[in-house]
């Protein structure tokens, strides 16, 4: 080949380049509308995964599919893919479901209950790379009795296990012909949902229509988008271009929308709490009076005031105090008189620097939080000024959760968590001693008798009015040794516009805006008229 | 000239095998942990026992050598592997997202050339001229912007204050279907400030250029002859200034790559940088390495580019002696 030639060759495909880099006439964009019934929400994250096998709509709400229980608004079972609540037998060691009639997947398929022991089963393989599974981990096995009924039997007897069934169902007849950790069901699920996924561009948004074949009606809401937009200003101001219909907003931004007629704001109770966890190996944490000391000193009202704009509510335990099994008992005001006098007792004598000292060691300890998270910042600042007032010094450092883990077990973490459906979920893995540094769970190593004993009992008890009585004792036993002191559970607020009807928020969990928010049952809106 | 590609393919095996090995161990000495990538937040709440599980599972508790060989086997064999971050294999993953990473940069060059070629012209025909000095300030200043900021101010002007471009995504955000239309409207903003991030290097080498062909002989001899100023610009400077930079291009595609990674960032654009990102902080070996390897290989091609062109255009390079 000649180097003129070369060079023509070279010039053409320059030309054909610029050619192709030329622009389309470009077409107009809809507006969603409620006539039109489409909806686009914007969120902070998507999920990973859409695979109910890896996680995705473990704790219920996933429009794409169902489980065999849902939640309600006031998070109370009802029926979903199963025809009815399940039957307990043999002392609450079984679990009978039987399936609705008639329910069909997305692509036509019938569901069977083949497909229930297949999702258990593969939940429970621990070759699937879910985080889950010790969630699942008081079934012993999972069996079809015919076509329509499910047998679920338990190593032990475990009250909240129904709360456990909402996890998606998925078709056996597609995700079985695949490896759930890396299968295009990931990407492209199908369920018995009220939507089907039409769309998911990741890191830009997933689109979902209304699914024809859905067994509980037809929603009005036919498109719905969840537009994922990590910042917060940015989420804001498409809200405000009207781009987004809804979003997901942090207290000061939801605040802005405050005077515009045609936006709504939703306030959604939670149970995700800011606290503090006080290591037992440390000598300070571990100290019971300087425990209950921090736990009179903070003052909760001002952190939700100042800090959450009045968008929480104080925190004087793990549960919120909306939820049934909270114990009113348990409620107290911040009492600076009563945290000098513990510690006085308890032979904590103030040193030349106002901070307290007990045998020659300081009352002084580190707190971390998680760098980039401001709420929890300003909650570590709020705090250690608190702690200041009684004599306490806490040194608040911002990390990284990979300079975090390896120092949790004696170091004091500003911590987030909370778990819906069931009290034993949040609480068993928080504060059980069995399960004391394990991973995540009991951060601050809790260990305490009276709160064990008492978790075990809201675990296995069948009767529920004996479960709430052990969950009492354990609030009160709580405030006797606060191994963490709980500070507050957030506000989750979402504003949308004001274009629907029967919108409501459920109590929501540490994890929301993807699944939680207003569009908990979008498939239940209704036009405004 | 095929002797010199042949060699240089060749060249390229032991470069690629080192800068793959080396993103292993920069990975593996990294804080970042694959394990807590994988689960997200809800690793924050996990048992130890399940956290192990997930660690076995991913073969994150292997070597990180190990590893590199297993992977480097089975690539060869055509199958890279699957990525534990999108839970997609590794080549659906780059199948889905090339296109648009090639459409931004192809786009965002083409800008790039054209700007540069007119502002270099302009600013070269009278040196020390309020044009010449106002381009090359300019210039000067972009090459000093970090692109991210540029991207930000960017966002922050045409699509919040003025509100004519869309902020960011591959389409409108209620449109389900991808057309020619709504790309095209999307791709304006990151593919300007892509553009803009590279418009200053090439800017000043076509001004010194022409500007060196204008003071030479041919020209002056063009002009003395009385040919119009047009012709004597754009037939005679243009052609000997420009050739030069033009071999410059391919070595430019290291700098294209690292501003597309942050461009796509910032615009939530489904690229392959955008995934590249996500695959470094979630220590995703598989599809790390798999771009890697693109990435290092198209810096290799552009080298290449950038000879082969040196030589075809410039008589006094010969490709038999390079």
């Amino acid at each position: 080949m000649s180097t003129r030639r070369i060079r023509g060759a070279a010039a053409t495909a320059a030309l054909a380049a610029a050619v192709t880099a030329c622009s389309a006439p470009s077409s107009g964009g809809g507006e969603g509308d409620a006539k039109s019934g489409s909806v686009v929400i914007g969120v902070a994250s998507e999920p990973d995964t859409l695979n109910p096998l890896l996680g995705y709509g473990k704790d219920g709400n996933s429009k794409i599919f169902d489980g065999l229980l849902a939640h309600d608004a006031d998070l109370k079972l009802k029926p979903a893919l199963a025809a009815a609540l399940p039957e307990v037998a043999d002392g609450g060691r079984t679990y009978t479901y039987t399936l609705r009639d008639g329910v069909e997947f997305s692509d036509g398929e019938p569901l069977t209950a083949a497909d229930v022991v297949y999702t258990y089963r593969t939940a429970l393989d621990a070759k699937t790379n879910n985080t889950f599974k010790s969630e699942l981990d008081a079934v012993k096995k999972v069996e079809a009795s015919g076509d329509d009924k499910v047998v679920f039997t338990l190593k032990y007897p475990y009250a909240a296990f129904a709360a456990r069934t909402v996890l998606p169902i998925v078709p056996e007849h597609i995700a079985g012909e695949q490896d759930p950790n890396t299968g295009t069901f990931n990407t492209r699920p199908v369920g018995t949902g009220p939507y089907v996924l039409s769309k998911w561009s990741k890191g830009e948004k997933l689109t979902f229509k209304a699914n024809p074949r859905y067994w509980g009606g037809k929603p009005k809401v036919k498109t719905f988008t969840m537009a994922v937009i990590s910042d917060d200003d940015v989420r804001a101001t498409r809200l405000r271009s009207g781009d987004l219909d809804g979003a997901v907003l942090p207290p000061n931004l939801a605040a802005t929308f405050k005077s515009d007629d045609g936006k709504r704001t939703y306030d959604a109770k939670s149970y995700d709490f800011r606290a503090v966890t006080l290591p037992t190996p440390n000598k300070v944490t571990g100290d019971r009076a300087i425990r209950r000391a921090l736990d009179a000193a903070v003052d909760r009202e001002a952190m939700v005031d100042k800090i959450l704009d009045g968008a929480g509510r104080p925190a004087y335990g793990p549960l919120p105090v909306d939820d049934p099994a909270f114990t009113k008992a348990v409620e107290r005001d911040q009492d600076l008189g009563k945290a000098k006098k513990i510690l006085d007792e308890a032979g904590w004598k103030p040193a030349g620097d106002g901070i307290r000292a007990k045998d020659g060691q300081r009352a002084s300890f580190t707190l971390l939080y998680p760098s980039g998270d401001k709420v929890r910042q300003d909650h570590a600042l709020a705090y250690a000024s608190d702690a200041k007032k009684a004599g306490i010094e806490v040194k608040a450092e911002s990390a990284t959760w990979e300079v975090i883990e390896p120092r949790m077990k004696n170091t004091a973490v500003l911590a987030g968590f909370g778990s819906t459906g069931d009290p034993d979920f949040g609480l068993y893995t928080l504060l059980h001693s069995s399960l004391a540094g394990d991973g995540f769970n009991n951060m601050a190593r809790y260990d305490n008798p009276a709160v064990d004993r008492a978790l075990d009992t809201g675990r296995r008890g069948q009767d529920p009015a004996e479960r709430k009585a052990a969950y009492d004792k354990l609030q009160r036993a709580l405030v006797m040794d606060p191994g963490y002191t709980f500070l507050t559970h957030i506000d989750h607020l979402y504003v949308l516009a004001d274009r629907w009807e029967d919108l409501g928020t459920q109590l929501e969990p540490h994890e929301h805006g993807f699944a939680s928010g207003p569009w908990w049952n979008i498939e239940d809106w209704q036009p405004k008229k | 000239m095929a002797r010199l590609a042949g060699r240089r393919a060749l060249f390229a095996v032991p470069v690629l095998l080192v800068v793959t090995f080396g993103v292993f161990a920069i990975a593996a000495a990294s804080p970042f942990d694959p394990v807590k990538a994988y689960a997200g937040t809800a690793a924050l709440g996990a048992d130890q026992q399940t956290l192990d599980r997930l660690r076995e599972n991913l073969g994150a508790d292997q070597p990180f050598a190990a590893r590199w060989w297993q992977w480097l086997t089975s690539a060869l064999t055509g199958d890279l592997g699957d990525s534990s971050v999108l839970r997609q294999p590794v080549a659906q993953v780059i199948g889905e997202r090339l296109v648009w990473s090639s459409l931004l940069c192809a786009v965002a060059f083409a800008a790039a050339v054209l700007v540069g070629t007119v502002l270099g012209v302009l600013a070269a025909r009278r040196p020390g001229s309020l044009i010449d000095r106002t381009v090359t300030s300019l210039a000067y200043t972009l090459e000093a912007a970090p692109v991210f900021w540029i991207a930000l101010l960017a966002v922050w002007l045409f699509a919040l204050q003025w509100d004519v471009l869309p902020a960011g995504g591959l389409t409108d955000t209620a449109s389900e279907q991808v057309t020619a239309g709504q790309v095209a409207s999307h791709v304006i903003l990151p593919a300007g400030v892509l553009a803009v991030s590279q418009l200053p290097w090439f800017t000043l080498y076509v001004r010194q250029g022409v500007g060196d062909a204008l003071a030479e002989d041919p020209v002056r001899g063009a002009r003395a002859r009385g040919l119009s100023e047009r012709t004597v610009l754009l037939g005679h400077a243009l052609r000997s200034g420009v050739l030069p930079v033009l071999t410059l291009i391919g070595s430019r595609v290291p700098e294209l790559i690292t501003g597309a990674l942050l461009v796509e960032s910032v615009f939530s654009w489904p690229g392959i940088a955008a995934a590249t990102v996500e695959a470094a902080t979630a220590v995703d070996f598989p599809l790390l390495a798999a771009l890697t390897t693109l990435a290092t290989a198209a810096v290799l091609a552009g080298n290449l580019l950038a000879d082969l062109l040196y030589g075809l255009f410039d008589p006094r390079v010969k490709l038999s002696d390079m």
